[in-house]
């Protein structure tokens, strides 16, 4: 290293701001303005949704493990496929009415964002009014807890699943009235759209759940 | 939230800057007014800087390192000699399990955190992680969930005894009747929470923070094997988290799931364990390959040897580390074409590993080597990991496996994957980023005399357990018999143990006398770049400012910043063209706006525990602690994430009242889109 001058200079030497053609150095990694394009907040809930399957991926395999292990009272004894069609049909009704709030906000139209949370809410208390519906009535029926082992994956899995959609619920709610006291305009339309993916992802796995543990066999 | 630099405002905003500022009372729930300031211990217990976050990551895992520490020594003081009666047979399930948990989950995943929080964002030219609070309650949330699992020493009548993957139905309540194995499930629950979070954000940190230019093959190894190592938390801490809660609702409210006399199926728990378990051994070995990877070339003074090898064979560690969990269950009689298949998986696996070695000696060969004190430590990495890595593959062959099992050779090969990899690469790790953590040096001949110590210590501890695993000494057995054999290697194992209390005693006395020189008239503090280093993270001031970067750097290359700092001839010489000052930015800047300390991410963190001892002890305390939690959360999620009334430290001279003019509302309404709900 005791040379003369090199050939090649450093790209840039010296504490200077580097400078690059066409992007805002000094709002970098704000908002959009990042090596994605997508926001932080989005990727976060993308990221937290993947790792979600999992959780719902372990309880259904432990379901379908011990639903048929165990003694004394069986899926086919309780389940009530017509009332849980109309609850789930309840739950999927409730994905529409979130991409209506979802639509409404990236147009400006406060109004109508917060009739569609509402109904949103609304959908999911009745499908969890329906899971406490069903809950009570398989108890009823002599199925607790604690009875055997499709008694206890059924309600844990079942139950996960509801606390996710009651979570969804206070989610929604709180957009509402976020709206409703002006601190959610069209600008924070994100808040609604990853509030939304959550609220879309609860009702997928519910989809799985209803088929794999109430319709098939 | 983001990273929040907002432009300087006008000169006619600042002049109005200087009159009497606004307090908003009614933001952060409308009761308390944002933490400000940058000293104090306010600015450490409500901070959301990453590299504060990091450093206290560090000193709490280095804290429970201490307490597992003493657990081992307690457990190798017992097995000194046959037959002694130090501590009783049940003493002596509670220590091996809660020394396993706590080196695991709360010192070794910990210090990973302390790297990967305190160099990730330095490493990648960002201002901070993409969810500064998330990151805040990542720590807490693993502090108090440690302090909850440590708390059954005095609350449980018992600590957890059933051995760190706590086998069920071994630990139903039939089996394992004291509260231990319920701080267990609870606490590791609580500091499963503290990882996906942190998951979640490091991630979403390394993919969109990264500096203009730095492409993903252009980031640094560590950086890189950090990401592979928070995807792999990401997917497995859901898996551990749906056995814990089963574990738990068997327990607290007698539930089924591995009630064996209800039809349960034992192997249950052991699946759903070990499809996390073995992800977690890469997720603890991954962060260390990456330090190694960073301080091989710096002290080799040549670039890494096929940087693309290393990345990859990281990634393909990721992937195929989710299909070689049943090696540990080859004694569990699951059927000949499982065994057969997870041995082949898991002979596969030693590929990629074995890559990285290469890789790193391809590195170091020609290389001008200079044994700084971290390049010991990486040197001890390769050649102790390679031990391990061997004795693993030989757990591969199952027939073998099964004569294995359950003995001392198990426990010498987790030790030397462990220690001998992780550690190592950890403890060097520290020697190497001192000087960037906290401006000053460690000093070179106590932390080579630490490094020497530790290497004799560690394999007279561990070496001679391979002899008597193959003798065939069990491990989890509190003592053993005269006269077969184990007598010497036991007392040698013992002497080793404590020769590694003596070199983290080095350790600490270092760190000690290293500060208090600082504090002498005539020191001179090591300036930004101490190593003649590679990557970006030198690049600013030792220790980082807040800030991290005056400016964010724009990148060209791997290792940006040795070619800011040397370059190339007509003639294919290297030659030096800049100092490191020149190039290093002072970190003097005034004026970036950063995200605000908060007060929730704690009080959320708090009240954890309350939930967990509720749980166990009395629903009333569980009700409280729940209370507390639901309104630190909506704490935490109704404020904003970047406080617009409050500047951070010394850097708020861009505060702009209410009338600051356009630009300043933009970047206003820009931060506030930021701070959604789900921050």
């Amino acid at each position: 290293m005791t040379d003369t001058a090199p050939a090649h200079t450093a790209p840039t030497a010296g504490p200077g701001p580097d400078q690059l053609d066409g992007v805002d150095l000094e709002s970098w990694g704000l908002g959009t303005n990042n090596a994605t394009g997508l926001t932080n907040t989005k990727l976060g809930m993308w990221l937290f949704l993947g790792s979600d399957c999992l959780l719902f991926g372990a309880l259904i395999s432990t379901y379908l493990l011990l639903r048929h292990r165990g003694t004394g009272i069986g899926p086919e004894d309780v389940f009530d496929i017509p009332f849980t069609s109309v609850s789930s049909f309840v739950l999927l009704m409730s994905s529409m009415s979130m991409v209506f709030a979802v639509s409404a906000i990236a147009r400006g139209e406060d109004q109508k964002l917060r009739l569609w949370l509402l109904v949103t809410a609304l959908l999911g208390g009745t499908f969890i009014a329906g899971q406490v519906y069903e809950f009570t009535s398989f108890y009823r029926e002599g199925l607790g807890y604690t009875t055997n082992l499709f008694s206890s994956a059924f309600y844990s899995l079942t139950g996960f699943h509801g606390v996710h959609v009651s979570v969804g619920i206070v989610m929604l709610m709180a957009l509402f009235f976020m709206s409703l006291t002006g601190r959610l305009k069209q600008d924070r339309a994100e808040a609604v759209e990853v509030v939304g993916l959550y609220w879309h992802f609860v009702d997928i796995v519910w989809v799985l759940i209803f088929t794999i543990v109430y319709l098939i066999p | 939230m983001a990273i929040v630099e907002q432009p300087s405002t006008s000169v006619e905003a600042r002049e109005l800057e200087a009159g009497p500022r606004h307090a908003s009372p009614d933001e952060a729930l409308g009761v308390f007014k944002r933490p400000q300031g940058d000293t104090g211990w306010r600015s450490w217990l409500f901070t959301v800087d990453h590299k504060k976050i990091g450093i206290m990551y560090g000193a709490a895992a280095l804290f429970f390192f201490l307490i597992g520490g003493v657990e081992a020594l307690i457990i190798r003081t017992q097995l000194a000699a046959p037959e002694q009666e130090l501590i009783s047979a049940d003493l002596y399930n509670q220590l091996f399990t809660m020394h396993g948990v706590t080196m695991i989950f709360l010192v070794v995943m910990p210090i990973g955190s302390a790297f990967m929080n305190y160099l990730i964002p330095l490493q990648i030219g960002a201002r901070d992680v993409a969810f500064p609070r998330l990151n805040a309650f990542s720590f807490w949330c693993f502090l108090f969930g440690g302090i909850f699992f440590n708390s059954s020493w005095f609350l449980g009548g018992g600590t957890a005894d059933g051995g760190w993957f706590a086998y069920a139905p071994n630990t139903s309540v039939v089996f394992s009747p004291s509260h231990g194995m319920d701080f267990y499930a609870i606490g590791l629950q609580i500091t499963g929470i503290a990882t996906l979070v942190g998951a979640v954000n490091l991630i979403a940190t390394c993919l969109n923070l990264r500096a203009p230019g730095m492409t993903l093959m252009k980031m640094p190894v560590f950086t890189w094997m950090s990401l592979v190592t928070q995807f792999l938390l990401l997917f497995a801490m859901p898996v551990i988290s749906v056995a814990l809660f089963l574990l738990t609702f068997d327990r607290l409210f007698g539930a089924n799931f591995f009630n064996v006399s209800a039809g349960a199926d034992p192997l249950l728990w052991e699946h759903l364990f070990w499809i996390f378990g073995h992800p977690e051994v890469y997720i603890m070995i991954l962060p260390a390959f990456g330090i190694v990877s960073e301080t091989l070339p710096v002290f080799a003074r040549k670039p890494i040897f096929g940087y693309e090898f290393i990345v990859f064979s990281g990634a393909a560690i990721g992937f195929m580390g989710w299909g070689v969990w049943a090696h540990h269950m080859f004694a569990s009689g699951m059927g000949p074409i499982s065994v057969a298949a997870f041995a082949v998986s898991t002979m596969f696996i030693a590929v990629p590993t074995g890559v990285k070695i290469l890789n790193w000696m391809a590195t170091m060969w020609g290389g001008k080597l200079s044994f700084t004190t971290p390049m010991l430590f990486s040197i001890g990495l390769v050649t102790m990991f390679t031990i391990g890595g061997l004795s693993g593959v030989s757990h591969a062959v199952a027939p073998a496996d099964t004569q294995q099992t359950d003995t001392y050779y198990i426990v010498a090969h987790f030790h030397y994957v462990l220690f001998g990899g992780a550690l190592f690469a950890f403890v060097g790790g520290f020697y190497y980023w001192w000087p960037k953590a906290f401006g000053l040096m460690l000093r070179e001949n106590l932390g080579k005399a630490h490094f020497w110590v530790m290497l004799l210590g560690f394999n007279l501890t561990f070496g001679p357990m391979h002899v008597l695993g193959l003798q065939g000494m069990p491990r989890r057995t509190h003592s053993y018999f005269d006269g077969y054999g184990f007598n010497v290697w036991n007392m040698v194992a013992t002497i080793g143990a404590y020769l590694i209390a003596l070199s983290f005693l080095i350790f600490f006395w270092n760190i000690f006398v290293s500060w208090r020189d600082s504090k002498k008239v005539g020191w001179v503090p090591p300036g930004p770049d101490p190593w003649d280093a590679r990557t970006i993270e030198w690049m600013t001031a030792s220790p980082a400012p807040s800030h991290n970067f005056d400016h964010v750097p724009v990148v060209t290359h791997r290792d940006e910043f040795w070619y800011r700092k040397y370059g190339e001839t007509d003639d294919h010489r290297i030659v030096r063209i800049a100092a490191a000052e020149e190039v290093a930015q002072t970190g003097a800047r005034t004026d970036v706006h950063l995200p605000a300390p908060s007060y929730w991410p704690i009080v959320l963190c708090a009240s954890f525990p309350l939930i967990g001892w509720g749980l166990i002890f009395n629903l009333g305390i569980a009700f409280v602690g729940g209370a507390i939690a639901l309104l630190a959360l909506f704490g935490l999620a109704m404020e904003p994430a970047d406080d617009p009334d409050a500047g951070h430290g010394d850097h708020h001279d861009d505060h702009h009242g209410p009338d600051a003019g356009p630009e300043a509302a933009a970047a206003d309404a820009d931060a506030d889109k930021e701070a959604t709900l789900v921050d």
